[in-house]
């Protein structure tokens, strides 16, 4: 258990790490680290150095797995299952594919042209976005592991559950007649060897790193200040656990906003240090990563209205419910 | 002929498309390639992952940065 902890604390949570950006801070700058921009500065360069690193080990090993799962594989596995299993499957396989909101069309497209249940399609289109193993290790390194556990049984179950509901609601009328009429391709699986995959895994990497590093400087940027410049008064009036619009409220916020989970959770792991509840920072992050205006604006170009409503609202209901849960049981993670 | 290589524009479909021209020149051939990046227009064509190379309106390859080599034996397939 030692060991575990050690390796915790020094691998994921990086106190090597925060002790030297202390070193730089108060010897380097010579500031103090009880001032605002002691302590500013401290959570900026820890942060984003820490965020950069996970990122590109994360990405790297994740990638190097999704490798084994292409698109086309990952339908003729779920062509090959039906029901609940089908939709469970979908949420589970959504969790090892592309962080992207970009590669939902083709996906959506593919997986609908060649017959596969809508309901099984949403479970994975949910699950793809929210949650992925990188997500998991990086509240595990902010947070703590029961906090990643939860936030990943609890996306799942979201994801099964939405799947269910778009399924049972018979929508299919609602898809774009295009779609349906699609050519399925079924070529030959491209045969890998491990120096293709650790150049895709790499390629991954980079791509994302271009992608996001922006976005996560912003977002650790917003942490930092809501860490030690915005009044805990202000936020707490806003987003405090004892308004009940706080969920809502996050919910609402992060929708518009487009961004991946390595920029959300510092503004998360701010919100909660300045007495946020759990669950309405949570909310917040789920509703910037699951749905936002570019992906609602791609699907909106194979689906019609109704549909890209339903699964608006299924979502949008699931965040602010989790994040009521999260907030009400909250005490047994801390 | 006409070549086409699908992708949104990243670098992987760039590596690809000069890929596809030494392979053209190596063989001595000409042929128009064309990149194809919307999104709706790739999906068209049943491709899921990307890049993909498209040869006289038949898809190739999805999901690989083929090497010049590779297509070439594509190329006289």
């Amino acid at each position: 258990m030692e060991l575990f902890k050690w390796l915790n604390d020094q691998l994921l949570r990086m106190d090597w790490l925060a002790w030297l950006v202390r070193v730089l801070v108060e010897d380097g700058f010579g500031m103090d680290m009880a001032s605002r921009t002691g302590a500013s500065l401290h959570f900026f360069i820890y942060d984003v150095i820490k965020i950069f690193i996970l990122l590109a080990v994360l990405i790297f090993s994740i990638s190097w797995v999704q490798s084994y799962f292409p698109p086309e594989r990952t339908r003729r596995i779920l062509g090959s299952m039906s029901g609940f299993k089908a939709k469970l499957t979908g949420a589970l396989l959504g969790t090892i594919t592309p962080f992207c909101s970009c590669s939902s069309i083709p996906l959506f497209i593919g997986f609908t042209s060649s017959g596969l249940p809508l309901g099984v399609t949403f479970a994975f289109l949910i699950s793809s976005p929210l949650v992925d193993l990188a997500s998991v290790i990086l509240l595990a390194s902010i947070f703590n592991w029961s906090i990643a556990i939860a936030y990943v049984l609890i996306g799942l179950v979201l994801a099964v559950l939405g799947g269910t509901l778009i399924g049972r609601a018979k929508m299919e009328r609602y898809v774009e007649a295009f779609v349906m009429h699609n050519p399925v391709l079924d070529i030959p699986q491209e045969q890998l060897t491990r120096r293709d995959r650790a150049q895709f895994a790499w390629a991954q990497v980079s791509d994302i790193f271009t992608r996001v590093w922006l976005y996560v400087l912003i977002g650790v940027g917003i942490g930092a200040a809501i860490h030690n410049w915005i009044p805990t008064d202000w936020i707490e009036a806003l987003l405090g656990q004892e308004n009940w619009w706080s969920v809502p409220l996050a919910t609402l916020l992060g929708i518009p906003m487009y961004a991946d989970i390595f920029g959300t959770l510092p503004i998360a792991e701010a919100l909660v240090g300045q007495g946020v509840g759990l669950g309405t920072a949570l909310a917040f992050m789920m509703a910037v990563t699951a749905l936002s205006l570019p992906s609602l604006i791609m699907l909106k170009k194979v689906v019609k209205a109704p549909l890209l409503a339903l699964f608006f609202g299924i979502v949008a209901a699931g965040i602010v419910l989790i994040g009521y849960l999260f907030n009400a049981f909250s005490y047994l993670f801390v | 002929m006409i070549i086409k290589i699908l992708g949104s524009g990243c670098k992987k479909c760039i590596t690809l498309s000069e890929n596809t021209q030494a392979a053209l020149d190596n063989l001595g051939r000409e042929a128009q390639i064309l990149k194809v990046t919307d999104i709706v227009d790739i999906a068209a064509h049943g491709v899921m992952s990307t890049p993909a190379l498209v040869i006289d309106d038949n898809v190739v390859s999805v999901g690989k940065v083929l090497s010049a080599a590779e297509v070439e034996k594509l190329l006289c397939a």
